[in-house]
């Protein structure tokens, strides 16, 4: 039996919009074990970044248990949720969210910088590890305006790979890319899957979904759907199959 | 977190809008700047009114008849000529006078002062050999006068440069050579160094100076001496000294406790006192102007601060989504304001001691940069960069990461 990384249970999430109560999430139920790549799908409203942010310690619930890696958070300070965003969780945004004029190992770096335990010398080790693990090693020193939307994600994506979290949370991570470098960041989300990163990505696009390995299905803030995904497509070879263009 | 990390933070955040982050301190560059040189040009003068003063002898003790004691109410005399100061005081302040260590009497006239064709006004003025020690004038050539020549009402004078410079031709040697003063002949003994102008603008250098019983007798025509100079034994006890020699002229004028003085002391102390509170005001109001100007420094600090964290609200949503806690959020904040305050005040610093200078150097007034001006410069930009910083800082760090990611 594989280890639960997330165990949630009858999680609602309200918002109070002056006297209206908008219920984002109505009890949303369901566990991810490790190793598991997890596609969040729902149209638009439907609560899938409210879900992400609890995922992600970064909302809490108004009512349900979440339990990360075991540990129950609903009694957590906004410290304590900090630093165990820090420790486990990766986030990778639609808009790559990169500080501008910062180099991408620094930007790597970043989340080390808010762990003391970590030194200097072992931050920059653990950054180029993971920019070697989205094949950006030759680009250290580029800034994000140096780099193409694609490098930008990969970027990101080794940002929260580094802290070497229990989780990888993605947000829409395509959303601003073209098709075809999409493909390439699922075949790397795909390749980190096997190497055995638990993923949860959030998308509201269905070919998408297809790469994980298990798809769950948003409506009105309810899971309408949640299934196993019994023939994964492979990323690499969908994009092998495209049409060569000049890049 | 490690202290190291966050200011690690703070300055590469910094260098990411070097430019805004130097318009930032502009404000406390000035302020500071500003501080240093109105300070600076505030101790100069002071410190050059003082070395003024005590140029004419710094424990120097003057008397003066009182012009208002003419007895019958009738009209005020002149100063010169009232009588009630004589070589029996001088007598009772060497005899008893324990904290005044020179003395000596001074009678002046003017008068036209001629050597060969050419003439020059100026004042001649009768003392003791004393006179030099407590005016603290050296000679540049020649010797003083001797009590010989006080007895015997010598025709021997000092000159001064100013005097020298109008009567003799340049190169010529003015000792030994003999002049008129209102018609009587004079010969030089010596010349007087040069002391320049007085802190009233007074040339001092404008000058004869001779026995003052020759002045009495042969210029004046008078017994009766017009001021006496004295010396206290050092600064420390020229209040004593001067309440002394009061005591030893009401003894000699026979005043009983209900007569006031018919004389008037003043000590060069006094003067050094007024002059340098009217300084310290003058320091102080500077100072107030400089001041303002600082606080203005942080209210802009304050001001882009606030500019910055909302405008790089979605980096402290990342920042905090990535495990950064809201201590952590708000000591970058402080520090960069606290760098930028303090960069600002280094900066300052240099700019006050530039401008000092060039004041000194173009305007030619005195300045003088004192430490703790500069110390102090350093703490109000320490202090600004805290108060000014810490609430754009606040805000920033009680942020919700959510809304702060989502911001556009
Ligand atoms: N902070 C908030 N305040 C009020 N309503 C919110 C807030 N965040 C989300 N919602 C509402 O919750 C619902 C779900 O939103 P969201 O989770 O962003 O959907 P999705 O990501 O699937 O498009 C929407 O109706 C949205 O308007
Ligand atoms: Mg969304």
């Amino acid at each position: 039996m594989a280890k639960k990384i997330v165990e949630i249970h009858d999680l609602k999430r309200e918002f109070r919009m002056g006297s209206e109560i908008v219920k984002a999430l109505k009890g949303v139920s369901f566990s991810v074990e490790e190793g598991e790549f997890v596609t969040i799908m729902g149209s638009s409203g439907s609560g899938k970044t409210t879900l992400l942010n609890v995922l992600g310690c970064l909302d809490k619930p108004t009512e349900g248990t979440y339990l990360l890696d075991n540990v129950e958070i609903k009694n957590l300070s906004r410290n304590e949720l900090a630093q165990l965003r820090n420790r486990k969780i990766g986030f990778v945004f639609q808009s790559y969210n990169l500080l501008a004029r910062t180099s991408a190992i620094e930007n790597v770096e970043l989340p080390l910088l808010y762990n003391s335990s970590i030194s200097i010398n072992h931050r920059h080790q653990m950054a180029l590890k993971a920019l070697e693990a989205v094949r950006l090693s030759d680009r250290l020193d580029h800034l994000p305006n140096q780099l193409s939307g694609g490098q930008q994600q990969r970027v990101a994506i080794a940002r929260a790979l580094v802290n070497e979290p229990v989780m990888v949370l993605a947000d829409e991570a395509t959303g601003n890319l073209d098709s075809r470098t999409s493909y390439e960041i699922m075949a790397l989300f795909q390749e980190l899957n096997k190497q055995g990163r638990t993923i949860v990505f959030v998308t509201h696009e269905p070919d998408i979904a297809l790469f994980s390995s298990r798809t769950i299905t948003l409506k009105d803030g309810r899971v309408i759907k949640d299934s196993k995904n019994e023939n994964i497509r492979s990323a690499k070879e969908v994009l092998a199959a495209l049409p060569v263009t000049e890049d | 977190m490690k202290l190291f990390n966050l200011i690690r933070i703070a300055l590469r955040a910094l260098q990411r809008n070097k430019l805004r982050a130097f318009l930032t301190m502009l404000g406390i560059i000035i302020g500071v700047g500003a501080v240093i040189a109105m300070v600076a040009i505030g101790q100069g003068s002071k410190k050059s009114i003082q070395d003024q003063l005590s140029s004419m002898g710094s424990n120097m003790i003057t008397v003066r008849p009182n012009s208002n004691q003419t007895p019958g109410g009738g009209a005020r005399l002149d100063v010169s000529t009232v009588q009630t100061l004589t070589l029996d005081d001088i007598k009772a302040i060497q005899n008893q006078a324990q904290y005044i260590n020179a003395v000596s009497p001074a009678v002046q006239g003017r008068g036209q002062v001629i050597n060969a064709a050419m003439n020059w006004p100026t004042t001649m003025q009768g003392v003791s050999p004393d006179f030099l020690t407590i005016r603290n004038w050296p000679l540049k050539e020649g010797v003083s006068f001797s009590d010989e020549d006080v007895n015997g009402a010598a025709k021997v004078c000092l000159i001064g440069q100013t005097v020298v410079d109008n009567i003799f031709d340049p190169g010529d040697d003015p000792v030994g050579k003999t002049i008129r003063f209102n018609k009587i002949p004079f010969k030089i003994i010596g010349v007087l160094a040069e002391k320049g102008e007085n802190a009233f603008g007074q040339d001092q250098d404008d000058i004869l100076l001779a026995p003052y019983t020759t002045v009495q007798k042969r210029i004046l025509a008078i017994p009766f001496i017009q001021t006496i100079y004295a010396s206290a034994l050092n600064s420390e006890t020229s209040e004593a000294a001067t309440q002394e020699l009061s005591q030893v002229l009401r003894t000699s004028h026979k005043l009983t406790n209900s007569e006031q003085d018919d004389f008037t002391v003043r000590t060069q102390a006094e003067l050094i006192s007024t002059f340098s509170s009217t300084s310290q005001l003058l320091t102080v109001l500077l100072a107030a102007i400089a001041g303002i100007s600082l606080l203005v420094g942080g209210i802009g600090i304050m001001n882009i601060m606030y500019v910055s964290v909302t405008e790089r609200t979605k980096e402290i949503g990342l920042r905090m989504a990535i495990g950064a806690k809201g201590i952590d959020i708000l000591m970058q904040f402080l520090i960069e304001a606290i760098v930028i305050s303090i960069t600002g005040g280094i900066l300052g610093v240099l700019l006050g001691l530039l401008a000092s200078k060039l004041i000194t150097v173009f305007l030619s007034w005195p300045t003088l940069v004192s430490e703790s001006s500069i110390i102090l410069s350093f703490v109000v930009c320490a202090i600004t960069g805290i108060f000014f910083g810490y609430y754009p800082a606040q805000k920033a760090s009680r942020l919700d990461p959510i809304e702060a990611l989502r911001y556009e």
